[in-house]
């Protein structure tokens, strides 16, 4: 009898592999058992949700050939798809831009010494982040016009575009200006005492240690509202800017009467666009975190975000939830 | 110059916004119940010792969280309703309503979930460990020892989530139902009165918008968890 009994040696790393939380124990025997017939039952549901809507689907015949055969056309990429998506990235591109000006300058206007430059700023900004997105893009397409009209001024055009970018603009700038200001007050006091101390003038203090600081702790924030803005580009459509939710979705359900196939090509555009841009700011999000001494143990050891409390707490909170935001 | 800040339109259709702000409310309650149902039950799923339901629930997240609303109530309309035929009620409006309903609650829960997973990370690693080893399975540590200290955690983002959805009911206009931003445009064409008008809705959202804000930090003070 020289053989002994150490067989289950290699269990425990078996078992470790399929204890991804501490919501739960690694599973013994009877919950492995138990997790599988749940496992089973619940696959059973997910496929029963998805053989529903295929049915439903099929009733209807989405899954017809010609539905989907725009989409191999290379004129509807060339027509409609790859043009929308110019137009979306065209808005967000300058909108991004534009955007971030107007944070940052109201940002530390709300910052400033001075309460007459305080005070209007901080007017702004709220203004623009309590009230819908969609009413403001309407306004400035419409509002305009109908002034210079009372001012028998000559009829100002007004474009879709401009509409777009001007709302954009405002809106996500003034949520931009929070994240500004939440991450100059989130910087140490000593930066700034240690600033004034050798010397520095405001001015100085701000341009070259608060902002820097600020925006590298900011940066996933940052990079999180500038997938909402993109996203909100797609409001666009609604007052006819020509771009990808225009085009690919309502253009080609005009022509051909395949929402579903439309909603696919579509929406997996916008995903994967912002999937990146989320990826992005994940990795920011690691990198500056990696710089950064972290305080108790939490559930997210891995991930080691703080409590999430919104704006001004910003940069705890996933990029997700970047804030006022929740997106449109 | 006078006819700019002419605020006798606004008074003359007070009934008409009313109406508008009325639909809003009614979208605004409704998604936020639903959506607050359905987050909670995907932050369950993707911490949830099952790896399909993982699976499942951050698919959900990741797809609805990156589509635009817009794209969402659109095919709410044009797809589910006019070419998938799927009918929740034989009167249109009704029939309209939930589908923004749906649509809006589709979107906002895959924040919820995601806020509250963030709230759920911040739960000292000690209260499970404490709530497995007195035998408390996975439902029971989730129900009674998780998901309480999450929530108190996370209410000043879910509040920001809820202010958001609440101003993104305006989006609902591409699902042809009539609320506020619908009513806007239209009076925008009828009375023409852009600037009072603008004001007068602005307003409206400000009233809804801004004391939901002072309610959320409030609440979030009062039950912040004391560690």
């Amino acid at each position: 009898m020289t053989t002994s009994v150490d067989t289950p040696a290699p269990k425990p790393t078996k078992a470790k592999k399929s204890e991804p939380s501490v919501l739960f124990d690694a599973p013994g025997p009877r919950a492995r058992v138990r997790n599988n017939i749940i496992a089973v039952v619940g696959t059973l549901i997910l496929l029963g949700i998805a053989y529903v809507v295929y049915g439903r689907l099929d009733e209807e015949n989405q899954f017809a050939g010609e539905l989907w055969e725009p989409f191999l056309e290379g004129e509807t990429w060339t027509e409609f798809i790859i043009p929308g998506l110019l137009g979306t990235l065209y808005a967000a591109a300058i909108g991004s831009v534009l955007a971030l000006l107007f944070g940052v300058v109201f940002g530390l206007g709300r910052l400033s010494d001075h309460w007459w430059i305080r005070v209007p700023s901080g007017a702004v900004v709220e203004f623009f982040r309590a009230i819908p997105l969609l009413i403001l893009i309407f306004f400035i397409f419409s509002g305009p016009p109908t002034i210079a009209t009372a001012f028998n001024r000559e009829f100002i055009e007004i474009t879709p575009f401009m509409a777009v970018v001007a709302g954009l603009t405002l809106y996500n700038g003034s949520v931009l200006a929070e994240v500004f200001r939440a991450g100059i007050l989130s910087i140490p006091k000593g930066q700034s005492e240690a600033a004034y101390a050798i010397g520095l003038r405001k001015n100085g203090v701000m341009r070259l240690i608060l902002v820097p600081q600020a925006v590298t702790a900011m940066m996933p924030a940052i990079v999180a509202q500038l997938v909402v803005l993109l996203k909100d580009s797609a409001l666009g459509s609604i007052i006819a800017y020509e771009e990808l939710l225009t085009l690919g979705f309502y253009q080609m359900k005009a022509n051909y009467g395949n929402a579903v196939a439309a909603l696919v090509v579509t929406g997996a555009i916008y995903i994967m666009i912002n999937m990146a841009l989320g990826y992005l700011a994940t990795r920011l999000e690691a990198r500056s975190r990696r710089s950064r001494k972290s305080t108790a143990k939490t559930m997210g050891v891995g991930i080691g975000t703080q409590p999430a409390v919104g704006v001004s707490g910003v940069n705890q909170t996933p990029p997700s939830i970047s804030g006022d935001t929740g997106g449109v | 110059m006078d006819v700019l800040f002419d605020f006798t339109p606004v008074f003359d259709r007070m009934d008409d916004i009313a109406q508008g702000f009325w639909a809003t409310i009614r979208l605004a309650l409704m998604s936020g119940v639903l959506s607050l149902i359905l987050g909670t039950v995907l932050a369950g799923m993707r911490v949830s010792p099952v790896r399909i339901f993982r699976g499942a629930g951050t698919v959900y997240v990741n797809i609805f969280r990156n589509t635009p609303l817009t794209l969402i109530l659109a095919f709410c309309a044009l797809g589910l309703s006019d070419t998938l035929h799927i009918k929740l009620s034989n009167q249109s409006t009704v029939n309209f309503y939930w589908l923004a309903v749906f649509g809006l609650s589709a979107y906002t829960a895959a924040f919820i979930c995601e806020a509250l997973r963030a709230g759920i990370n911040t739960v000292p690693l000690g209260q499970a460990e404490a709530a497995r080893a007195i035998g408390l399975t996975f439902f029971q540590s989730l129900r009674l020892i998780i998901l309480p200290q999450a929530f108190r955690s996370v209410i000043a983002p879910l509040g920001s989530i809820f202010i958001a959805m609440t101003k993104n009911t305006t989006v609902v206009i591409v699902a042809s139902y009539v609320e506020s931003a619908y009513m806007m445009r239209q009076l925008f064409d009828e009375e023409g009165a852009t600037i009072p008008m603008f004001a007068a809705f602005a307003i409206g959202f400000m009233i809804l918008t801004l004391p939901m804000g002072f309610f959320f930090g409030w609440l979030s003070k009062r039950m912040a968890v004391a560690r």
